[in-house]
């Protein structure tokens, strides 16, 4: 558009340089005396902590920086300069679903009776937050179509090791809890890593000539010793597993479980919901989907749904709405639901949306109070201490509120409107491996700019200089040289036409000019950094110079 | 929808750019008896006004204004407003994890800020970038002393959170990891050394202990360390207090320590996003789970940071990787950052020493009523003591709850031979007013409400 047809001088695309401050480490900044804190008066008698602590007491003090709140100020200010963001401009990383965090988030996660709450204040006094994380789980549930939730996981991997457990003790209640799991070679490290955290074997399952879960290589594959499949879906390539009830029969004919990786449920929401087609447990990421903040690698959160079957083994401690606390089985007449079969105790399922969620100010007076359920023997025990990154769930109901049924919806249709445009802006350039319909993500390689020996890695780093943070690169492992792009809902058609500029620009300079795109970026504070001699000889904290 | 921003007009040029008819067109891999064709039964669009009001009506309902003596692994501190202020820029908050490293040198500086602070207070020589929490952390770090040693047992102590032992027993079921529980000295609340003595073989991975303990005692890490070491047993420390750093004696005869990092400037936020952390010795760098910031140059010699050491981790190594963890607490972390930043080298100290004198008050206190007693006397402690009361905890603490206190929490929940037994911590945020007053209500005095 206007920017790339008339660039300026000293511009590329969308950007133009700018200086940035340099800032030293906190602990060369450091000079004895100075102070960014004080500490009110003691209201009770002073203490010797010599006196009181004897041998436990800490003989010297730590080495930690002496700096003014003004220098804090602008250490930080500074180091944040140095960042790119979502807050700067498209972050079309695949898979990571680098969406808009809305600033309502931030602010309702701070309001002061969620925020300062203790995980142990009574029940009585916490049920605000209680009911916002009810209907959460409720929203979460209806949204996967499936029939109980946890919100305990922490990140998307640890809802994964907690849907694994869950696979593994229902697997064990049956007679065997079997020995591997299932995981395309299309699959995300952590698929792997945690089957094998949780004590499976991992057997890897070849993809087929769309690069989607070949359905004979399945049914050769699983077997009676076939505790579950990790599927992603729509897949790492961006592509929808059409035959995804066929594989769900495949796996259920054998006892065997589907398990969801959620990662690209960005694709889904409003759309298609996975407990209709045949997932028996998943995870979610909040911090993808749901749009909290991936604040340079965490905080996340993973909360697990899963079909009632499984609702037994869920951690503890479970949320519960009725009357005293007392029984384990929740009130039957509390549920809408009737036509659901009991779960293996008795028990009607938990969390089936009990009522339409239409009156958020509805006065919830009259409504049964929600506590803490620990008593549940089948459970698979805790994942973590106390009941969730609650700062998330506020985060992502707030995000779930802002938009409605109809914004969900709509969001799900721009973000595979987004990275549809992109592919047909692009494909005449880039190779398209896998022709196959893209939903939220497209998957290109770099197998025509490494004629030039420009490789995906080169590209990524020559989009920095065009003002973009990179796509995800080198993945998935079945595309060599791949180049992922996930551009999300949030991107206007311009943003997107300024990304779409600087490709065809860089697949222009690949053949032009490799080396400028080779040694790119040009434009940063520190060019490509050593990370050879960073792994060799580890200089992981900083010392004072003898 | 006002976080999308194309107008219908646009969407349906884009539309015709790609050659579909509508956007349906895009969803035809999706079987169609599988697509919905309903709204969503969620709440309706809400206005940014009706969110806030919301949540506000729950942070109201959540019932505030209460003094609180509770603790047990979430602590209250006061938290410098610049924390929030500087957590807040979208370069921090809206950025992802640092793998291009020429465009997020802003956070792999404080990473490594992090690393260097963390190493520093608990005299170990590394820290990795964050864990999930301290539960998860301490779990992992007996996961990384069974990589090291080569052994399949653990000893735990009863003196570990006992929510942190439960997150262990969740991880350690599928591995083969037999594992044995240590009691405590019923007179000072610490471990039970002979026990762990006897606990303790040539094929235990690591002992892992907490210190200060779940009762708030320090534990006798020197000789811990001993009985450990003598049968080359990896030693972890958890610390679930990251403020006694600034007075308690660091656990430098540890091998790994596990530490959850909440106190440093994050909200309690009803149990998370916390920060956990792992700790450890130089050799042992290479078995960590987690992420990890190195320094290293770029082409020009500029001094730079990367993340690095990954083949360790799950995008590299699969299912070989020393973890599945991918996504940590960055930002939560840089919290802790800032926080250990503010306070600094004396700030760390005084911090500390005002939470020590406030317990110590408020358990001389509350001790000396009528019918309350102070257990675990004789043992150093830091801002935590255990109080036992003749009368049920049940009883008093709906009497405080009427005086708008929030009391200590009941351990006989996890150790039922601690009856009547209530777990209380005062930090520097509690006053003086506050811990009178718990005393006088223990005691069943009238007071003002």
């Amino acid at each position: 558009m206007a920017a790339t047809e008339n660039p300026g001088p000293h511009t590329l695309g969308k950007v133009r340089p700018q200086p940035s401050q340099n800032e030293a480490l906190l602990f060369e900044k450091s000079s004895p005396g100075k102070r960014a804190y004080k500490l009110p008066p003691l209201d009770v008698p002073a203490v010797n902590g010599e006196a009181l602590l004897g041998s436990a007491v800490r003989k010297h003090r730590a080495e930690l920086p002496e700096l003014s709140e003004i220098e804090l100020i602008r250490h930080f200010t500074r180091l944040s300069t140095w960042n790119y963001a979502i807050d700067l401009g498209m972050y079309p990383l695949g898979s990571c679903t680098m969406k808009y965090n809305p600033r309502v988030n931030e602010f309702v996660a701070r309001i002061e009776g969620l925020a300062e709450a203790h995980p142990y204040r009574p029940d009585a006094l916490a049920q605000g937050i209680l009911e916002v994380l009810d209907l959460l789980q409720r929203c979460l549930l209806e949204i996967t179509g499936m029939d109980a939730i946890t919100l305990q996981p922490a990140a998307g991997a640890h809802g994964e090791f907690t849907g694994i457990l869950l696979t593994r003790a229902w697997h064990a209640s049956q007679g065997n809890p079997r020995k591997k799991v299932l995981i395309p070679d299309s699959a995300h490290g952590t698929n792997p890593a945690t089957a094998a955290f949780s004590g499976y074997t991992v057997e890897n399952l070849k993809s087929n000539a769309d690069g989607g879960i070949d359905l004979e290589a399945l049914a050769r594959q699983v077997d009676e010793e076939t505790a579950a499949l990790m599927l992603t879906n729509p897949s790492t390539l961006g592509v929808f597993e059409s035959q995804i009830h066929k594989i769900a029969d495949v796996l259920h004919a054998k006892g065997a479980l589907l398990y969801m990786d959620g990662a690209n449920m960005n694709a889904l929401v409003g759309k298609v919901r996975p407990g209709d087609f045949g997932v028996d447990v998943m995870h979610l990421n909040l911090h993808k989907t749901f749009s909290t903040p991936h604040g340079g690698g965490g905080p996340g959160s993973g909360p697990v749904a899963c079909k009632k079957f499984l609702e037994p083994f869920l951690p503890i401690p479970v949320l519960v709405r009725n009357e005293d606390g007392a029984k384990h089985c929740p009130d039957a007449g509390d549920w809408e639901d009737t036509n659901a079969e009991p779960t293996a105790d008795g028990c009607p399922p938990l969390f089936r949306a009990p009522l339409p969620i239409t009156n958020l100010n509805q006065n919830q007076d009259g409504a049964k109070h929600l506590h803490w359920e620990y008593n549940r023997p089948r459970s698979i025990g805790r994942v973590r201490a106390f009941y969730g990154n609650t700062g998330m769930f506020i985060r992502a109901l707030a995000y779930i509120l802002a938009n409605g049924p109809d914004g969900l919806r709509q969001t799900t249709e721009d973000a595979v409107l987004n990275a549809n445009y992109i592919r047909k802006k692009i494909e005449d350039l880039y190779e398209l491996p896998y022709k196959t319909a893209s939903m939220h993500e497209v998957v290109f390689s770099d197998k025509r700019q490494a004629a030039q020996g420009v490789k995906t890695g080169d590209i990524a780093k020559r989009l920095i200089d065009y003002g973009f943070h990179p796509y995800t690169v080198s993945f998935p492992l079945i595309v060599h040289g791949a180049l992922m792009i996930e551009p999300t809902e949030s991107e206007s058609r311009e943003e997107l036409d300024l990304f779409i500029a600087a490709m065809r620009s860089i697949a222009r300079e690949a053949e032009e000019d490799p080396e400028l795109v080779k040694t790119a970026p040009h434009s940063t504070r520190v060019s490509r950094l050593d990370e050879v001699q960073a792994a060799r000889k580890p200089i992981l904290r900083w010392k004072p110079q003898p | 929808m006002r976080y999308l921003p194309k107008s219908d007009e646009e969407r349906r040029e884009m539309l015709a750019e790609i050659g579909a008819a509508s956007i349906d067109d895009l969803f035809a891999s999706i079987p169609a008896e599988y697509r919905i064709k309903r709204d969503l039964d969620v709440p309706r669009q809400q206005a940014e006004s009706e969110i806030v009001a919301y949540f506000r009506a729950a942070g109201e309902k959540n019932s505030t204004g209460y003094a609180s003596f509770l603790g047990a692994g979430a602590y209250r501190h006061y938290r410098p407003v610049i924390i929030d202020a500087l957590v807040q820029r979208g370069e921090f908050l809206t950025s992802y994890t640092p793998y291009q490293a020429e465009i997020t040198q802003g956070t792999l500086q404080a990473i490594f800020e992090f690393q260097t602070m963390i190493a520093e207070l608990t005299g170990m020589d590394v820290a990795n970038a964050s864990m999930y929490d301290g539960s998860t952390g301490a779990a992992e770090a007996v996961m990384m002393a069974v990589r090291v040693t080569g052994r399949h047992k653990a000893v735990v102590a009863a003196t570990v959170h006992p929510e942190y032992r439960e997150v262990f027993a969740t991880y350690a079921q599928h591995q083969g990891l037999p594992t044995t529980i240590v009691g405590y000295d019923a007179k000072t609340g610490r471990v039970d050394l002979a026990a762990l003595d006897a606990a303790v073989s040539a094929e235990t991975a690591a002992v892992l202990v907490q210190s200060p303990n779940f009762f708030g005692v320090v534990e006798d890490i020197p000789a811990i360390a001993e009985i450990a070491h003598a049968k080359g047993a990896l030693l972890i420390v958890s610390i679930a207090e990251a403020v006694s750093l600034g007075i308690v004696r660091p656990p430098v005869e540890a091998d790994i320590v596990a530490m959850e990092a909440q106190s440093f400037g994050v909200a309690l936020s009803y149990g998370g996003p916390f920060c956990g952390v792992i700790a450890a010795k130089e050799q042992y760098v290479r078995q960590m789970p987690g992420r990890l910031a190195g320094q290293t140059v770029d082409g020009a010699g500029n001094r730079g940071f990367v993340l690095t050491l990954a083949t360790r981790e799950q995008h590299i190594r699969r299912e070989k990787a020393t973890s599945n963890i991918c996504t940590n607490q960055a930002l939560v972390a840089l919290m802790a950052t800032i926080f250990m930043a503010v306070y600094g080298k004396e700030g760390m100290k005084e911090l500390a020493e005002h939470n020590l004198a406030k317990a110590d008050y408020a358990a001389k206190t509350l001790g000396g009523q009528p019918g309350a007693k102070l257990r675990f006397a004789g043992a150093p402690r830091f801002h935590e003591f255990v109080l036992k009361t003749d009368e049920a905890p049940a009883s008093w603490s709906q009497r405080l709850l009427d005086n708008k206190i929030v009391g200590g929490v009941e351990l006989s929940r996890w150790y039922p031979e601690l009856a009547n037994c209530t777990l209380w911590c005062a930090t520097e945020v509690v006053t003086r007013e506050q811990i009178d007053a718990a005393a006088k209500v223990l005691a069943g005095v009238e007071v003002e409400a």
